[in-house]
């Protein structure tokens, strides 16, 4: 390929984003620069709703789709130059990533035609939200281990039971919940994968608040909740197997956009540094040099481990959300020591909350897809086949 | 739409050539006296030309397929005049030579019948003022004097390329390892496969045209080189970090304690996974870096990226020299076990072409000083 054409492909790739946003995103959307990322999802999530479909009607929703889905079918080099131009215009946290890459992969895979018609476009067009039904307060990192319960009755199926640390709930439309079909099976047969609805009386959701002190994430109990027979995905019975797929979308490209942010967020580092004269501490110094340098590392390992994979995780890519966590925990924990005792105080000013965000939010990272020990596990079992 | 981190399938077929080829003929552990045949070898195999302009008798091909060589033999620990002479001397002749001085040498470098070796500043850093090295005019000529403690040299190149002072600032000069005045003693080193020699010029002749760099060119051209050879450094401590997995993994599977093999232990497992990310991180930035750096003209923009690669790289084989000895037990102590071979090279390759701190200092400057 002609390298030279390449290069003014992505050149006019980017010109294209870098256009559109600083079109789009201002008048009644300029409050929502840089903001709503993690830590921060109770920033106006109303107009962040709206700011999906605004994207949708971009085109930018689901752009690494496949054409045949409704996407762009966008290759890697182009989804990061997409991220990376976001944000550097500064665009909002978003809403739809559970929906638009963790679930429309999956369906796209593993669902039928009829569920790809079916759910499909309200993810594209952003006008419905999801979020995903795995954990339980028994079954974390041992997600076979679940108990909610599954059944037939009629022509719907039903769940009783609970999940817990569900992200964005309380904004969703949709849930996607793994449940226990089979009556007495253990671990991951007789598991069944399905898709509800979530504004039922079958379903309550509880809020829980977080370390950040937002309530991100949320309890949601299934008193006997229904959804048609037709929102099972994969057979039932073998819903472990959809489960994992989605998990593999989710440890593999679905965090792009957010580890795009990583660089706002090294940006706002440096600069504060700069401000308060941490900067002339060697030692701050040093790690501010390191935290760059595993920022560059990370986006070479995405361009490397994601690349031509639709999804299912290479063995190399296996540690690819390990490094990525890692490295933002401790840019984490770099901002705040950046900002002294003054990170002690909370406050209005964008850089300093935002850096507070990182530190406390950063600890989530390492722990949710997987904690630092599971993916520490599968990197040793699955890529260097060591025994159990 | 191309995805540069990914290899073609030409670059795939000389990784697979390399590493068969290597496997078999790994010389660490073999007699001194027969790494003559096996650069004979390599040069056969045209590993000395790969990044000289094929007019000058090379195949012109780029730095991905120059670091893919340099890892499946840092891989194998290959003892061989390959780093002196085709990442450091060629590089800087590339870089900072005249197209007289390229033209005169590199067809001979490239065949691999000759090699060479690069004196900068000691420690192989490009730092003008810690140049010792001193060139003064006489007559049509030069006269050397001054010494470099450590070279990188098995003790037959025929010639360094040395960056000395001379009355209007520094110059690279060309000078045969045979030439009058030219004194030169092996090291007695720790790392054996990185054998080092001092080098003492004495009042050594050379004539006009010793001097080889193109005017205006030795500063950019030297800062380069370094930032290149520091890739290919990279690129060589990743295949010994990917080494030091290999064989931690494998003999963590063979040895039985308690029972069960301690592969199984999830401190271990854990060690070894830690392992991986340093090292699949630290391959990814080489191989990224790689592809930039043909594009990367502004020496602070290479030198910046080149510190991803080399900051990674020589923490990643450090850190896995290190857990292969520990989690070999009391064979990793052993002179017998390859861990220790590793674990030599690691340090030895911490220290060359500025250690990481002198590249995250680097970063630091661009980042917070001239921010
Ligand atoms: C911010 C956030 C958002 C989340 N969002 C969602 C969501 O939307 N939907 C959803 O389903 N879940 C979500 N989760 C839940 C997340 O997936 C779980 O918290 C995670 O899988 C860990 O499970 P656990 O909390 O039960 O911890 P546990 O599994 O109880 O782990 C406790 C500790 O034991 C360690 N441990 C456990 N097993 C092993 C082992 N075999 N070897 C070594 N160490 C081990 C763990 O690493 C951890 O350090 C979210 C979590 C967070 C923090």
């Amino acid at each position: 390929m002609d390298a030279t054409k390449d290069s003014m492909n992505e050149t006019a790739f980017r010109a294209e984003v870098a256009a559109w946003l600083a079109r789009e995103l201002k008048g009644e959307f300029a409050c929502l620069r840089h903001r709503g990322g993690p830590g921060d999802e109770e920033a106006f999530p109303a107009l962040r709703k709206d700011w999906e479909r605004k994207l949708a009607e971009g085109g930018w929703v689901g752009a690494s789709w496949p054409q045949e889905h409704g996407g762009r079918g966008l290759p890697l080099e182009l989804q990061l130059a997409f991220h990376e131009e976001y944000v550097r215009a500064g665009g909002p946290g978003r809403m739809g990533h559970i929906g638009e890459t963790l679930l429309a992969p999956t369906l796209i895979e593993l669902g039928t035609p009829e569920q790809q018609r079916r759910f499909l476009p309200g993810i594209r067009e952003g006008r419905e939200f999801w979020c995903q039904g795995y954990s339980e307060p028994g079954a974390g990192s041992d997600l076979a281990a679940i108990t909610t319960r599954c059944w037939q009755d009629g022509d719907v199926w039903r769940v009783q039971g609970q999940k817990v640390w569900t992200s964005l709930a309380h904004e969703s439309d949709w849930i996607f919940v793994i449940a226990r079909s089979t009556p007495g099976s253990v671990g991951r047969e007789g598991l069944t994968f399905l898709l509800m609805p979530l504004d039922q009386p079958g379903i309550e959701i509880q809020p829980i608040r977080q370390m950040t002190g937002e309530a991100e994430f949320n309890a949601v109990f299934f008193d006997g909740a229904a959804t048609d027979a037709g929102c099972i995905v994969g057979k039932p019975g073998e819903g472990w197997r959809v489960a994992m797929a989605l998990l593999g979308f989710e440890r593999g490209a679905s965090t792009l956009g957010q580890q795009m942010h990583f660089v706002h967020e090294m940006q706002l580092v440096v600069d504060a540094a700069i401000a308060i004269g941490t900067a002339f501490d060697p030692a701050i110094r040093e790690r501010i040099a390191d935290a760059w340098i595993g920022l560059r590392a990370l986006r070479h390992n995405a361009l490397r481990m994601l690349a031509g994979n639709d999804g299912g995780v290479r063995p190399e890519s296996l540690m690819y959300k390990y490094a990525w966590s890692n490295w933002h925990r401790d840019l984490g924990q770099l901002a705040m020591d950046v900002l002294g005792a003054a990170g002690d105080v909370r406050s209005d000013d964008d850089t300093v909350r935002r850096l507070q965000q990182v530190f406390f939010f950063s600890r989530a990272d390492t722990i949710y897809a997987g904690t630092n020990e599971i993916q520490l596990n599968i990197i040793a079992e699955r890529a260097l086949a060591m025994p159990r | 739409m191309e995805n540069a981190l990914l290899l073609s399938d030409e670059q795939l077929a000389l990784q697979d050539t390399a590493a068969a080829f290597l496997a078999e003929f790994a010389n660490a552990r073999k007699p001194r006296d027969e790494d003559a045949s096996l650069w004979r070898r390599i040069s056969e195999l045209g590993w000395p030309a790969v990044q000289v302009p094929e007019d000058l008798g090379g195949l012109a091909m780029g730095a991905v397929e120059l670091a893919l060589l340099m890892e499946e033999m840092g891989r194998r620990l290959i003892r061989s005049p390959y780093f002196a002479s085709v990442v450091l001397a060629q590089t800087a002749l590339l870089e900072a030579g005249s197209a007289a001085a390229r033209e005169r040498f590199l067809p001979e470098l490239a065949s691999g019948e000759v090699s060479a070796t690069l004196i900068l500043a000691p420690g192989l850093v490009w730092a003008p003022d810690a140049i010792g090295i001193e060139c003064r005019r006489e007559g049509d000529g030069w006269v050397m004097n001054g010494e470099a403690a450590q070279v990188l040299d098995d003790g037959n190149a025929a010639m360094a390329f040395v960056a000395a002072r001379t009355e209007d600032g520094i110059g690279l000069f060309h000078v045969s390892a045979h030439a009058a005045g030219v004194e030169r003693s092996p090291l007695d080193v720790w790392d054996l496969t990185r054998p080092q020699c001092a080098w003492r010029f004495r009042e050594v002749r050379l004539a006009a045209d010793a001097r080889i760099d193109a005017p205006g060119k030795l500063d950019a051209g030297l800062a380069r080189t370094v930032s290149l050879a520091a890739l290919q450094l990279a690129a060589e401590q990743v295949g010994g970090a990917a080494a030091c997995l290999d064989m931690t993994v494998a003999y963590t599977k063979e040895r039985v304690q308690f029972g069960r093999p301690v592969a199984s232990f999830q401190a271990v497992k854990h060690r070894c996974a830690q392992m991986m990310v340093k090292l699949e991180t630290a391959r990814s930035a080489v191989r990224g870096v790689a592809a930039s750096v043909a594009r990367l003209q502004d020496a602070d923009a290479l030198a910046c990226e080149v510190a991803v690669a080399r900051v990674l790289a020589s923490d990643a084989y450090r850190y896995c020299a290190q857990e292969a000895v520990q989690l070999h037990g009391g064979v990793g102590f052993t002179w017998e076990y390859d861990p220790q071979l590793h674990f030599k090279r690691a340090q030895w390759g911490s220290q060359w072409l500025g250690p990481a701190s002198r590249w995250r200092e680097r970063v630091a400057t661009q980042l917070l000083d001239l921010a």
